[in-house]
């Protein structure tokens, strides 16, 4: 494409003149996407971010019913459920969205790490993105409890119990999920506060970092698609993001949205039983599905082990292995420069493995 | 040729990005315009006007998912039970006679604070809170 | 000197525990059966020993002056005396009322009013007991689930001599109660329900002044927990009927202990009860004829509405509102099957209609639910069209730029 003609006459003109957009469209049109073998990957981030803003869209909308009090929670989403126009599309829009949401979110970063996209210079990038990835599970734990019906009343027990487990600030951290002693109506209104206001503040911050970043490193090819390239005298081909790139994700957002109509007309979410917290917990009661493979860890690991409580050992051994995960783009190459692949791969491979087998373990048990 | 393939893409571009535009609008629309009855009912539930139900005299009355038996003790006092027995969840009733609360399953008389009095039923009926405001009972749970 | 009566204080303090009973100290050490038993008894927590029922002296060590027939031992109780010792005490109102003050004391009257209080005072030592109910050396309160005479373990108790038909061969009575029992309704609340309010031997017999109730008075026994049901029955045209030939209201249908769960099958078909009097063309069977259909009609409708409204739940459509009042019409078909003992047609009929019309209302309600699926459905394939020619309209045009990398990218973009 030759250059982008500036708009000199009429609204273009005075648009240009004020908001100066024709660099951003310079930038736009210069922009390019890696094309090989493993492009197809280079989607889940989009896709991730596509669903992001069809949360805050439903998330706004819902906003217009629901009420962030023990009393009137349940209630309210029923309300929403039966006699709101539409009101269920919205609401198994926004609960199935946020499943599928995690899942690519961790699909994009699993891309990340077997495509080396981690690399220098954009380490910051994916820190960044790991933030975004516990904002993402923040979310999901937040929003599980405002229904308020007995299936989240108990997972937020078991998750804010788990807090509560941890040496030193374990008691005080619970106490401020919690908003006190017990999962009660203050959880419900601290819970809805970092849903709607915290968290998205939070996440909007940071996608913006993240977006920035990945337009100013351009998007990152696989090591070996270079060297390939390299070793016959040229370059990676590349193609166009607009219009070539922009296309191809279009279809990939229209087809996400028919995927999320399909689940919310076929299989609308339930609104479950009112959480009533002096009934005792129903039995095989359990986390989300992206919470599941730390559950079903906890479960295994024994009472005590040596002088440790299980339970505490169990947390520790997350919290160094989210350490080491985020930590990843400085141990993956090492003194001299030279990429640890081997070693990436096989942690990238024994996460994955992990995570797929505890997952489906705490399902099926 | 050409020019056919170009209308073709540009009806099914512009025609399926107007009908999911739409397709999508559409339902957001209603959602935004607020439903006939606007809100949900929770804690509370009209019991019906105060010169409805004569004094000595019991109605069951809708609580969410529940009924709840009102009584009308005399001119100025009210109360309300879950009507739900506690021996095999029949609906009770009031009795003007005897002035107790009755199962006609098997026999079961509870007396006006809720408290069993005779027959099969093993605990007590759950009290509600029956309060008058203007013309109109009020029914909610006890706090 | 001002000690000693510090001390006396200390040792009447625990006067029951610890006051000397040389019969149990011995009989202990002997390993003799009631005294090893008699521990968990409730008379020596009260401070009751063996002597006050056996006599003879509690506070004496040597066997001779202990079982002295002098200080009144009377060695073991005949079986025909036994309900008189244990009145001794149990008859007197001031002595109960020290222990117990709302203890009744009228045991041995109602037990001398009942068949086996009889047959003992003719002399009969084979017909029940104090002792064979309530056990002896280790009597525990009626409310401990151990006692025999406890609401869960007092049919069994009756079973072992009337379900025994060697010992009841003389009295000529049945001996097939227990196993009837067992097999109804009542039973099965008591035992595998664990509701303690439901009837056993007792509550229709008495316990202490055990009578089968007379023909006439058995349906106001019955009446007792279910009040409506005799309150329609006394007002019916069986009422009279049944007095006038000597036949009980209620166990004439329904059968005395294996009471089983009835159904509209007791009105017409081959366990029909009715055709045992009426002829199938008397008013009486036609009657039958019609209430079962009705009772059967409402059933069907309530079933029927049921799947619907289940098909719509299951599709993940919001019907709880429907539900509560489909649980509404279910017990309307409880009222209609509790108006049979009317013997009116008419009143079953009117309940039987009032439930057809809650059972076409849920099931108008589950089948709009089902619409509003369908409509929900077609939305959806409308919406995937768009979706699809939307794609299909950007694959196009990406192809068309694709294949001529010169042609202005605005081909086919908007």
């Amino acid at each position: 494409m030759e250059g982008i003609k500036t708009n000199t006459g009429g609204l273009g003109g005075w648009l240009e003149e004020r908001l100066g957009l024709s660099a951003m469209r310079e930038f736009l049109a210069h922009k390019t996407v890696p094309v090989h073998s493993a492009t197809m990957w280079y989607y889940f981030g989009g896709i991730t971010l596509f669903l992001f803003v069809i949360q805050v869209l439903t998330g706004i909308l819902l906003l217009l019913y629901y009420r962030p009090t023990a009393t009137e929670a349940y209630e309210s989403v029923q309300f929403i459920m039966t006699r709101v126009q539409f009101g269920w599309l919205v609401r198994s829009i926004h609960s199935w969205s946020a499943n599928l949401m995690i899942f690519t979110a961790f699909v994009h970063m699993f891309s990340v790490v077997f495509l080396r996209s981690y690399r220098r210079p954009r380490e910051v990038t994916w820190l960044s993105g790991m933030a975004l990835l516990g904002l993402a599970l923040g979310f999901g734990f937040s929003g599980y409890l405002l229904p308020w019906n007995t299936i989240s009343y108990f997972a937020t027990k078991v998750g804010t119990d788990m807090a509560a487990s941890l040496p030193g600030i374990g008691p005080a951290l619970a106490r401020f999920l919690r908003g006190g002693e017990d999962v009660g109506g203050a959880t419900l209104t601290r819970f809805f506060g970092f849903h709607v206001a915290v968290l998205p503040g939070l996440a909007t911050v940071l996608l913006l970092v993240h977006l920035a970043l990945v337009q100013k490193h351009g998007i990152s090819s696989p090591p070996w698609v270079e060297r390939k390239f390299r070793a016959q005298g040229g370059k990676t081909p590349q193609m166009p993001f607009f219009p070539n790139f922009f296309l191809r994700e279009m279809m990939a957002w229209y087809a996400a949205l028919g995927v999320l109509g399909s689940l919310a007309a076929i299989f609308p979410w339930e609104l479950g039983e009112k959480a009533d917290p002096f009934v005792s917990a129903p039995a095989g009661i359990r986390p989300e599905w992206y919470f599941l493979a730390p559950f079903y860890t906890l479960k295994l690991i024994p009472s005590r082990v040596l002088f440790l409580e299980g339970e505490l050992l169990g947390l520790l051994g997350f919290g160094l292995l989210a350490v080491f995960w985020i930590l990843l783009p400085f141990w993956a190459t090492n003194r001299q420069g030279m990429e640890r692949t081997r070693l990436v791969t096989g942690a990238g491979v024994a996460l994955l493995a992990y995570l797929a087998t505890f997952s489906l373990l705490g399902y099926f048990k | 040729m050409i020019t056919e393939r170009r209308n073709l893409i540009r009806t099914l571009l512009g025609g399926g990005f107007t009908a999911s535009l739409v397709a999508f609008l559409y339902p957001v629309i209603r959602f935004m315009n607020p439903p006939q009855v606007s809100e949900a009912s929770v804690n509370e539930v009209p019991g019906g006007k105060v010169q409805d139900l004569k004094p000595n005299s019991g109605k069951i009355v809708k609580f969410g998912s529940r009924p709840v038996l009102l009584v009308r003790l005399n001119q100025t006092e009210w109360r309300a039970f879950s009507a739900v027995c506690t021996h095999l969840n029949c609906t009770v009733q009031y009795q003007e006679q005897r002035r107790q609360i009755w199962c006609a399953c098997h026999n079961g008389f509870y007396d006006l604070n809720g408290n069993v009095v005779s027959g099969p039923p093993p605990k007590a009926l759950e009290e509600y809170l029956a309060r008058v405001r203007g013309d109109e009972v009020v029914i909610s749970r006890r706090a | 000197m001002i000690r000693r009566p510090a001390l006396l204080f200390l040792f009447l303090l625990p006067v029951a525990a610890l006051a000397k009973d040389s019969c149990l100290e011995c009989h202990t050490a002997m390993e003799s059966a009631p005294a090893l038993k008699f521990p968990k008894d409730v008379h020596p927590r009260r401070g009751f020993s063996c002597a006050d029922c056996h006599g003879g002296d509690r506070n004496a060590d040597d066997p001779e002056a202990a079982m002295s027939k002098a200080k009144g031992f009377r060695g073991k109780i005949a079986r025909t005396a036994v309900p008189q010792l244990c009145a001794h005490c149990h008859s007197d109102a001031n002595l109960m009322h020290k222990y117990m003050p709302q203890q009744r004391v009228d045991q041995y009257e109602l037990y001398q009013t009942s068949v086996h209080g009889k047959r003992l005072a003719a002399g009969d030592g084979s017909v029940a007991n104090c002792v064979d109910c309530h056990s002896v050396h280790d009597i525990r309160e009626v409310k401990d689930p151990q006692s025999p005479v406890h609401p869960l373990r007092l049919p069994e108790t009756c079973a072992r001599c009337h379900a025994d038909a060697g010992h009841m061969a003389k009295y000529k009575i049945p001996t097939n109660q227990f196993e009837e029992y067992r097999k109804s309704v009542h039973w099965a609340a008591l035992a595998q329900r664990g509701d303690l309010s439901a009837p056993s031997c007792a509550s229709c017999h008495g316990n202490h002044g055990a009578t089968p109730p007379q023909v006439s008075s058995v349906a106001a026994v019955c009446g007792n927990c279910h009040a409506l049901i005799e309150e329609l029955y006394s007002k019916s045209p069986h009422q009279p009927a049944f007095a006038a030939m000597g036949a009980a209201g209620c166990v004439t249908c329904h059968g005395s202990h294996g009471v089983l769960m009835p159904s509209p099958a007791m009105l017409v078909g081959d366990k029909s009860v009715c055709v045992q009097c009426h002829d199938a063309g008397s008013a009486g069977g036609k009657a039958a004829v019609e209430m079962a259909a009705s009772i059967n009609g409402l059933s069907a409708a309530l079933k029927n509405s049921d799947q619907v409204l289940r098909r719509a739940a299951s599709s993940g459509m919001e019907v709880s509102e429907a539900m509560l009042r489909q649980q509404e019409a279910q017990a309307t078909l409880v009222k209609a099957r509790v108006a049979v003992h009317a013997f009116r047609v008419a009143a079953v009929g009117q309940l039987a209609q009032a439930g057809l019309a809650a059972a076409a209302e849920t099931r108008r309600a589950g089948e709009d639910a089902l619409k509003e699926r369908d409509y929900r459905r077609m939305g959806l394939a409308v919406a995937l069209l768009a979706i699809l020619a939307t794609i299909a309209g950007l694959w196009l045009a990406l192809r068309a730029i694709e294949r001529n990398p010169q042609a202005p990218a605005e081909a086919g973009r908007r």
